[in-house]
């Protein structure tokens, strides 16, 4: 190197600046995250979320399929026919919602928090990129992970259905699919952006991860148990009125309304059930009696979102909510710890 | 000034063809709600130097630096980095500046090379370019063999190094790092020093760097800027801050040669405190224990020099050494904080005479809040 004092021309040599600096941390961190336990983790809870299930379901759908040619939508029974014994139900689509909230934080508890405790956000942040290139790039990244294994598996469920069981699935059945992946895929998203969220609000990765699987748990499994606590309590149903029994049946579906676990399962029924007509229980005593008095008819696959678009539209936005919380905690943070 | 380029337009060229120095701020401050971390800060760095920035902890020099750097926005005031303004151009900034942060850190289970690689493709260096960049990197900070272990295995002055490495491998005009030498042993402090002086001397890098240990970057400083609590108190060459800050008095290094148990300093100080101008005789902490004589003005430490021999002959003294002080940026840092003190006692003092000289203005964060709101209430 010759040693001169006055600077070269270096611009010319310079590579410009890349133009997406999220595409180059996501594919930094799908790098990880492939090599790391947490895929482990995922392969083993998707695979057991597929197996198992699929494992019951093999029996049941071949009395199933044999007896009727005239069963609604057998292909997709492969995801929502299995053992269901009084201690846990041993179908995809109910382990899915099981597993997706906890594949999600499991992915995100530690994105920005452990680059601040290690030292490298500063060195990250100083290079040119956006500062919202990390977070974008980190949630693109746990997305692509678990949105490809989810569909790995999806697939090999299916590919077990056609060639072992040999049910083959017509179109409507295979945009059903499709709609119930998406509609997973924007579930599993939005736990991804609550992890997110906690790996943004919370410097310590070991608190983020439990605040994170205390929230999935409540919510999950005792939200539905506390809230039927709580309802009576503030609005008694003893020697109340008709009006009050009314008020706490409102307050109770609005707060189940909100719970992602029940817009996720709601929507799930809608789509992978062709006969179902309708997701939660009725607000009025007309509905109730117009349920009963439906003929047993499949909807089709527009029919079906129209009665879950209303929870669609929740999840979606929760899942902006959780994110735009994580991403304007994210830009307002101090560089410095 | 430069508003009217579009910052998306052409992000890699600079729109002023002969920028005048890399490095300058005009009355940059940043303000955490009361507390003044950056105060009216003047700096320039010229092309091609290293220029020290020294301070306590907490005396802003982070803040600047990320305030250069875009990451902190100032409150006021405004910075040009290599021309332009990092709170308006922050990635055309960040790809020509590489920054060493305080505790640098890397992913651990990740190789060295890895590591680099991974800041090669942010600054949009990959393939083969990034390959060479990252071989010629490690081989200046002298971790060409290491390149491929983990990070989690290195020490911590590796760190350090591969630290530079990863701020030097995007091929930037300027390198700012912020403390390079804590937490590192003095072999490891004499490498990393070394190092930057042969970047600046043969790559004609501008270096700015930070420190609170004042002493061991003296070296190595083309020129230093005291920052005391979020101010700039000097900027210049040592000696020129010596000339600065010691015009009121100079010291006169002595040595005696002294017996076991001899107890001269009876003797030595009847010697020397009879001397003209001599203000002061006290021995010193350093190897060998010489006396230092305090000359008070400056300019007549020649005088006191010249009259010393004579004195000692006449006091029976042998003398085994004479030399002038050379002050140390320690010595500087602290009279510059001194005379701030004094200088704010003093402008406290027309107020009221029983205030404590420790309570002075600039140092927010020492001073207890009780006691910062008892004094907004009188006009100083």
């Amino acid at each position: 190197m010759t040693a001169t004092a006055s600077t070269p021309p270096r611009e010319s040599t310079r590579p410009p600046i890349p133009r997406a600096g999220w595409v180059v941390v996501a594919g930094k961190e799908i790098g990880d995250h492939v090599s790391s336990i947490r895929f482990l983790v995922l392969l083993v809870l998707l695979g057991i979320a597929a197996g198992i299930p699929l494992y019951f379901a093999a029996d049941t759908i071949r009395e199933a399929a044999e007896g009727a040619s005239e069963a609604a939508a057998v292909f997709l029974a492969l995801f929502t026919i299995g053992e269901e014994t009084p201690y846990i139900t041993l179908r995809v689509d109910t382990f899915v919602a099981l597993v997706a909230p906890l594949l999600g934080i499991i992915f995100a508890f530690d994105a920005i928090n452990s680059e601040r405790h290690d030292g490298t956000l500063p060195r990250l942040l100083s290079q040119p990129i956006h500062r919202d290139d990390v977070i974008n790039g980190k949630f693109a990244a746990g997305l692509a992970v678990i949105g490809i294994v989810l569909v790995a598996m999806l697939a090999i469920v299916s590919g077990y259905g056609i060639f072992r069981l040999g049910i083959v699935p017509e179109a409507g059945e295979v945009f059903r699919l499709l709609a119930w992946t998406a509609a997973t895929f924007v579930y599993v998203a939005l736990w991804l952006a609550f992890g997110l969220l906690l790996s943004v609000a919370i410097r310590n990765t070991a608190t983020a991860a439990l605040v994170g699987f205390g929230t999935w748990l409540f919510l999950t499994l005792f939200g539905p148990l506390v809230l039927s606590f709580i309802a009576p309590i503030l609005a008694p149903v003893s020697g109340a009125t008709n009006e009050q029994i009314y008020q706490s049946a409102v307050f109770q579906d609005t707060i189940t309304r909100l719970l992602p676990s029940n817009l996720y399962q709601e929507i799930s029924v809608a789509l992978l059930n062709p006969s179902a007509t309708q997701v939660s229980a009725p607000a009025t005593i007309g509905q109730a009696i117009q349920a009963n008095q439906q003929i047993g008819t499949l909807l089709s696959l527009d029919q079906s979102l129209l009665i879950v678009w209303p929870q669609i539209v929740a999840l979606v936005a929760l899942t902006v909510l959780c994110f735009g919380a994580a991403y304007v905690l994210f830009m307002r943070q101090e560089v410095r710890a | 000034m430069t508003a009217a380029v579009a910052p998306q337009a052409r992000p890699a060229t600079p729109p002023d063809a002969t920028p005048p120095a890399p490095l300058v701020t005009r009355r940059l401050t940043k303000k955490y709600g009361e507390l003044r971390a950056v105060d009216r800060l003047d700096l320039e760095v010229r092309r091609g130097e290293i220029f020290g920035l020294l301070g306590q902890n907490g005396a802003g020099k982070t803040t600047t630096i990320l305030m250069l750097l875009g990451l902190t926005e100032p409150t006021d005031g405004e910075a040009r980095v290599v021309g332009l303004d990092p709170a308006r151009y922050p990635r055309e900034v960040k790809r020509r500046v590489g920054y060493l942060p305080d505790a640098v850190g890397f992913y651990d289970d990740m190789s060295g090379r890895a590591n680099l690689r991974y800041t090669a493709s942010l600054n949009g260096l990959n393939g083969k370019a990034a390959e060479q960049a990252i071989d010629e990197v490690l081989r200046q900070v002298g971790l060409i063999d290491r390149g491929n272990d983990k990070v989690g295995t290195y020490s911590r002055g590796m760190r350090q190094r591969l630290g530079i490495a990863d701020a030097l491998v995007k091929d930037p005009d300027i390198l700012i790092l912020d403390e390079p030498t804590t937490a590192i042993d003095p072999i490891g402090v004499q490498e990393i020093l070394e190092l930057l002086q042969t970047l600046s001397r043969d790559n004609g890098l501008t270096i700015l760097l930070s420190s609170h240990l004042l002493s061991q970057v003296q070296s190595v400083c083309d020129r230093v800027g005291i920052f005391a609590a979020g101010r700039l108190i000097g900027q210049g060459t040592v000696q020129e801050l010596a000339a600065r800050f010691m015009e009121d008095e100079a010291i006169v290094e002595v040595q005696f040669h002294e017996d076991d148990g001899e107890d001269l300093a009876p003797r030595v100080e009847a010697a020397l405190a009879a001397l003209p101008n001599v203000t002061g005789v006290a021995r010193s902490e350093r190897v060998g224990r010489p006396w230092h004589v305090t000359v008070a003005p400056a300019s007549t430490e020649a005088e006191v020099r010249e009259a010393i021999p004579a004195a000692a002959v006449t006091a029976g003294l042998r003398l085994v050494g004479l030399s002038p002080h050379v002050p140390s940026l320690d010595d500087i840092y602290r009279i510059a904080l001194r005379r701030r003190a004094e200088a704010a006692a003093r402008r406290m003092g027309e107020g009221s005479e029983d205030r404590p000289r420790k309570d002075r203005p600039g140092r927010p964060d020492r001073r207890p809040r009780s006691r910062r709101r008892a004094r907004r209430t009188p006009p100083a």
